[in-house]
Parts: C-alpha cells; sequence; structure tokens
C-alpha cells in the first residue's frame, strides 16, 4: 500500500502541473492555440468518455462518433437559426439522445462478444451516419450551421459569454473536469469494479451473481451520454455539424488516443488525445501525404507500444505499474465493498 | 411494380448479393481461422478496382486486370501477413483494430501517390458489353448476369476446396480448434499466410468484377467494409455459408429498400441486422457460442 502511495505521487504532481498549465494556457498563448486547446479538450473528454467501454469494460466500440455526432446535432436542429438557444435546455436533451441512441445500440450490441461487438457498433454507428447524410433532416450530406452559440442566461440576463474563446475554453475545462470525476468516482465504485471484473472473467464474474448484461449496458450508456457531452461542445465550438463528425473514421482515431494515452487509467486517453491532435498539427503544417506518416505512425504504436505511453516511462527507468494487480482482484474487490 | 421490373430488381439483387459474398467470404475466411478483425478488407476492394483500371488501360485486357489485381493482392497479402498481421496472432481486439486502421491510411496514401483521386470508370470485355432485351423497352446488361456466373463458380470453388481438399481440411480444422490441430501436428504459419492472402484477394476480386459498373473511387472501400461486415454478422462468423446467405439477404434488402423506402434507402439492412442480432446473436448459420 505504501508502496503504491510513493509510485502514484509523481503521477499526482504530474496531474497538478498539467491542471495549472491548462488553467494558464488562455492567458499566455494566442487565440488560435486557445481554440486548438479548446478542440483537444473536447476530443480528450470524447476519449476518456470511450475509454470507459474499452478499458474498463473491455468493449471496443467503434460507434462513439456517432454518439458524440448525435449531441451535436441536436443542438444544431434545437438552435433557431439567428438566435441563441439556451444551453440549460439543448445541453440535457442533447445528452439525452446520445445516451438514448448509445441505450439502444448498447441492448443490441451487446447480445454479442468480441470482434461481433466491434462489427456490430460499427454497423449501427454507420448507420446513423448514413441516417443523417442521406436524409435532409439536417441539410444531408452538406452538414448544418450554428450560427449562434447557445447562451447560458437565466432569465434574460446572460451569464457567461461563449463567443469569448477564453469563456468557452473554461467552460470546457470544467466540463472535462467534471466528467473525469464522474468518471473516476464510476470506476472506483463497486459498479466499476464488477464491469472489470466482466471483463477479466466473464465467466466467473457471472457465477458471482453479477447481472453482467445490464452492468456493461449501464456503463455504455453512460459512455454514450459523456460521449454526447463533447459532441455538444464540439458542435458549439465549430459551429457546424456534418455526418463526417459521425462517421468510423472517427471512432478509430479517438480509439488510437485510448490506446496511446493507455487504457487502464481515467485521465490516460486524454494524454493520447493530447498527443495524437499535436502530431496531427505538426504533419499537417509540413507534409502533403501526412496520413500516410500517421497511418505509419499508428501500426508502430500498436506494434511497440501496446500499453500505450505507459511502457515508455517503465522503459526510461520508472518501475513498471503493476496492471495486474489492478484488474486481477477486481472481483474480490467487488466483494469487499 | 409487375412482373418484369420485378425480376430485373431481384437480378439486380442477386448480382449485388454476388459481390457481396466475393468480399465478405474473404473477411469471414479471415476472421475464423485466424482470429483477427481486419478493418482495411475495404480498402483492398477499393484497390483491386483501381487496379483493374490500370491494368485496363494499360493492357486493354480486362481478364488480364482480373488476373493480375487477384495476383497482387495475393502477393500484396502475403507480405501483410508475413510483416504485420502475425504480430497481431493472440493479440487483444483493440490492437488488431487500430493496426488495420493505420494500414487504411497508408494503403488510402499509396493509391493517392500511384493511381490519384480521380473518379475512373472501366469498360466491361467487349465481348460481354452488350445487353439482353427483356421485353420491347427494357433489356438487361450481360455483364451483370456474367458477374453472377463468375460469382457462382467462385463459390463453388471455394467450397470445394474447404470441402473436399487436404488444406481445407485443416483450414477446417483450424477454425474448429486450433489448440488441437496443432498438438496434432499442424503447422500453422504457412496456412496462415495463405489464408489471409486469399482473403485479400477476394476482395480485391470483388473491386476488380464491380469496376466495369459502378464508378472506381477513393472512398468505395468504407461502404463496402460496413456492408460486409454486416454480411459476416448476418451469416455468423468464419461460415463461408453463412456468408453466402447473408450476401444474399443484404442484396435483396438493399435493392428493395431503394425501391420501397427511397429516401432512406440506407436503413432497412440495419433494420435486417437488428432483427438477426435478436433473434440469432450469433448469426444465422453460426456456432452458438461464438
Amino acid at each position: 500500500m505504501l508502496d503504491m502511495t510513493v509510485s502514484r505521487l509523481p503521477l499526482r504532481l504530474f496531474g497538478l502541473t498539467c491542471l495549472i498549465a491548462a488553467i494558464a494556457v488562455p492567458f499566455i498563448a494566442p487565440t488560435y492555440y486557445v481554440q486548438f486547446f479548446t478542440k483537444a479538450l473536447i476530443m480528450g473528454m470524447l476519449a476518456v468518455a470511450l475509454n470507459l467501454v474499452v478499458g474498463q469494460g473491455g468493449l471496443v466500440s467503434l460507434c462513439h462518433a456517432a454518439l458524440f455526432g448525435v449531441a451535436g446535432y441536436v443542438l444544431a436542429l434545437l438552435s433557431p437559426g439567428y438566435d441563441a438557444a439556451s444551453l440549460f435546455l439543448t445541453f440535457p436533451l442533447a445528452v439525452l439522445a446520445s445516451a438514448a441512441t448509445a441505450l439502444v445500440i448498447g441492448a443490441l450490441a451487446l447480445r454479442t462478444r468480441g470482434i461481433y461487438f466491434i462489427m456490430v457498433t460499427l454497423a449501427f454507428g454507420e448507420m446513423l451516419f448514413f441516417f443523417f447524410h442521406d436524409t435532409k433532416i439536417a441539410g444531408g450530406s452538406d452538414g448544418m450551421s450554428i450560427n449562434v452559440r447557445p447562451e447560458i442566461a437565466i432569465a434574460g440576463r446572460q451569464w457567461l459569454d461563449l463567443d469569448k474563446p477564453v469563456t468557452f475554453y473554461f467552460v470546457v475545462l470544467a466540463c472535462l473536469l467534471g466528467v473525469i470525476a464522474v468518471l473516476t468516482i464510476v470506476s472506483r465504485s463497486p459498479f466499476g469494479h464488477a464491469l472489470a471484473a466482466a471483463r477479466d472473467n466473464e465467466r466467473r464474474a457471472r457465477s458471482l451473481g453479477f447481472p453482467i448484461f445490464r452492468i456493461r449496458l449501464i456503463a455504455f450508456t453512460l459512455s454514450g451520454a459523456l460521449a454526447g457531452v463533447a459532441g455538444y461542445l464540439a458542435a458549439a465550438q465549430f459551429g457546424f455539424v456534418a455526418p463526417q463528425m459521425l462517421g468510423w473514421h472517427q471512432s478509430a482515431t479517438v480509439l488510437v488516443m485510448v490506446l496511446i494515452g493507455g487504457q487502464r487509467s481515467v485521465t490516460g486517453p486524454l494524454v493520447g488525445a493530447l498527443v495524437l491532435i499535436g502530431l496531427e498539427e505538426v504533419l499537417k503544417a509540413n507534409l502533403d501525404n501526412w496520413k500516410l506518416v500517421e497511418g505509419l505512425i499508428i501500426i508502430g504504436i500498436v506494434v511497440l507500444l501496446p500499453n500505450g505511453v505507459n511502457q515508455i516511462w517503465s522503459m526510461i527507468g520508472r518501475p513498471p505499474r503493476k496492471q495486474q494487480i489492478e484488474s486481477a482482484p477486481a472481483a474480490a474487490k467487488v466483494r469487499h465493498a | 411494380m409487375d412482373l418484369v421490373t420485378l425480376g430485373v430488381q431481384l437480378l439486380n439483387a442477386v448480382q449485388y448479393g454476388a459481390v457481396l459474398f466475393l468480399v465478405a467470404s474473404g473477411l469471414t475466411l479471415v476472421f475464423g481461422i485466424l482470429g483477427v478483425i481486419n478493418l482495411a478488407h475495404g480498402a483492398f476492394y477499393m484497390l483491386g478496382a483501381y487496379l483493374a483500371y490500370w491494368i485496363a488501360l494499360m493492357t486493354g485486357s480486362f481478364a488480364l486486370a482480373i488476373l493480375g489485381g487477384v495476383a497482387i493482392a495475393f502477393v500484396v497479402g502475403m507480405l501483410l501477413e508475413t510483416v504485420f498481421v502475425r504480430l497481431l496472432y493472440g493479440r487483444d481486439h483493440l490492437s488488431q483494430v487500430l493496426l488495420s486502421f493505420g494500414l487504411i491510411l497508408v494503403i488510402d496514401e499509396i493509391r493517392q501517390l500511384l493511381f490519384g483521386k480521380d473518379v475512373h470508370s472501366v469498360a466491361p470485355p467487349a465481348w460481354l458489353a452488350g445487353s439482353v432485351q427483356l421485353t420491347d423497352n427494357l433489356s438487361y446488361p450481360v455483364y451483370r448476369l456474367a458477374i453472377c456466373v463468375f460469382c457462382l463458380l467462385v463459390a463453388a470453388a471455394i467450397f470445394l476446396v474447404i470441402t473436399r481438399t487436404k488444406i481445407g481440411m485443416i483450414v477446417r480444422a483450424g477454425s474448429e480448434n486450433r489448440e488441437m490441430a496443432r498438438v496434432l501436428g499442424i503447422k500453422f504459419d504457412r496456412v496462415n499466410r495463405y489464408v489471409f492472402a486469399v482473403g485479400i484477394a477476394l476482395a480485391a476480386l470483388g473491386g476488380i468484377v464491380v469496376a466495369p459498373i459502378s464508378t472506381v473511387f477513393p472512398g468505395m472501400g468504407d461502404g463496402m467494409l460496413i456492408l460486409s461486415f454486416v454480411v459476416v454478422v448476418l451469416g455468423g462468423i468464419g461460415s463461408v455459408a453463412g456468408a453466402a446467405v447473408g450476401a444474399l439477404l443484404i442484396g435483396l434488402t438493399d435493392t428493395f429498400g431503394k425501391v420501397f423506402f427511397p429516401g432512406i434507402s440506407s436503413i432497412p439492412i440495419y433494420v435486417l441486422m437488428a432483427i438477426v442480432l435478436i433473434w440469432r446473436p450469433s448469426g444465422i448459420l453460426g456456432r452458438r457460442d461464438a
């Protein structure tokens, strides 16, 4: 136990430094970079949300971009042409729509396992893509603009002006911290341990009496709802939604972030998101065929670093974090809880 | 809808299903025997179509396009298995998904470098270019009928190889109980390489045969990938017969979906998939424990 606390201390310090840096960014960086970091934090939020099912649940979902996009589309559809929509009205509805979509897809996809689950989530995600692509409800393949950002106003008085990049940045940062807090509480709760137990040994967890299907469905729905939070913010930031937002390439890119950041911690995927988005930014600026290099880097990461950047740290000489310990007695922990 | 139109639509459905079967059977073989999920399968379909366009342009012969395209895809498949895919055996699904996603990005850029991103069309071979007169004002292209026949022959060949030959026996043993087969002295290294290469070649073959009836464009692999996933989910992983059933069902659903629900023609196949998932989660011909 003592050993754990000692080895966690540098990690806590690292986290604290990151938080301070995140708060300092808008005061020192030019507007372009404030917006860039806003985007990176939103994608990080999506990656963190996705990791609840991928890391903790062991379920590789390829439809999270669609859940992300649904919330964005709800905001676009609810925004009155040239007026601001109320955040207090549109935000809950958008998140609810993502959660409901996740509930339906999850209820069907969780009837399957492994490779099947991946294919089914991919297929339903693409169904949503084609739905917005082919029908004319929201501009079809052209997408739809959100002309005015939603406003945070009570009784006609505006509290926060989301049009200011710095204000919007802090709203996103606050949401991200909220999402991380929710996921940390969930992952440490008996529910989270039961989810991990089902990942490690489904048969054993089932014979211990856990309602596996229900646990996974709740996790999938929660993860979808949090992806919706990110999608809502993304739509508000760009002022635009298009079917590509829901496409599976986006889902796969977020999975890459999860892989880079490591699946066994709540905030790891956030690091992965920052790394990947930073990398894309550098590649785009310098290369014509940047996707070729990105593809090769992804392949390289999969081959060389299957446990994400955690592995780099352990290669440098930090004692490897004992990942098995976290997973193996997951079932035992629940019984004590 | 009168009877002739219905017949034409049925033919379209079967032809579409036949191509889907080619691509999906490759996918299901790789799943079933290697246990690897290959998202880059659609990319090879696209690559096949571009190869067909390029070879037909260079040589003027569609037969050479088929032979050359399949041969190139087979060799590329062997190389990929040797260099990358073998690293994935026994690794988690996330690694498999992301490695093949990386491959998609790479293949797309290579296509961009070799062929550009223009949309192309390919002429069918001259002796198949005509059409059959059905009624006074309705005709059906011979090439589409030829696709049906060709795919049927390929399907028959796959079935014969799997059920009647020694390599087919090894393949079946491998998908049934790999450990036991290994204990009995079967070396899977070579088998794996051939199976992966055949899977890739089937995807490319699908792209080659549709090149003359659809346009050749960069994004064509994505749609096909999703459809062949749905086919495999419907039919059951690893089952070639299941892929045939699933492909035919999707061909019918998609074709008649376009007729009856023109605005949302892409949705019915997913409804079909949802129904099958509720009814038989492991696919129509899949093993229950899968």
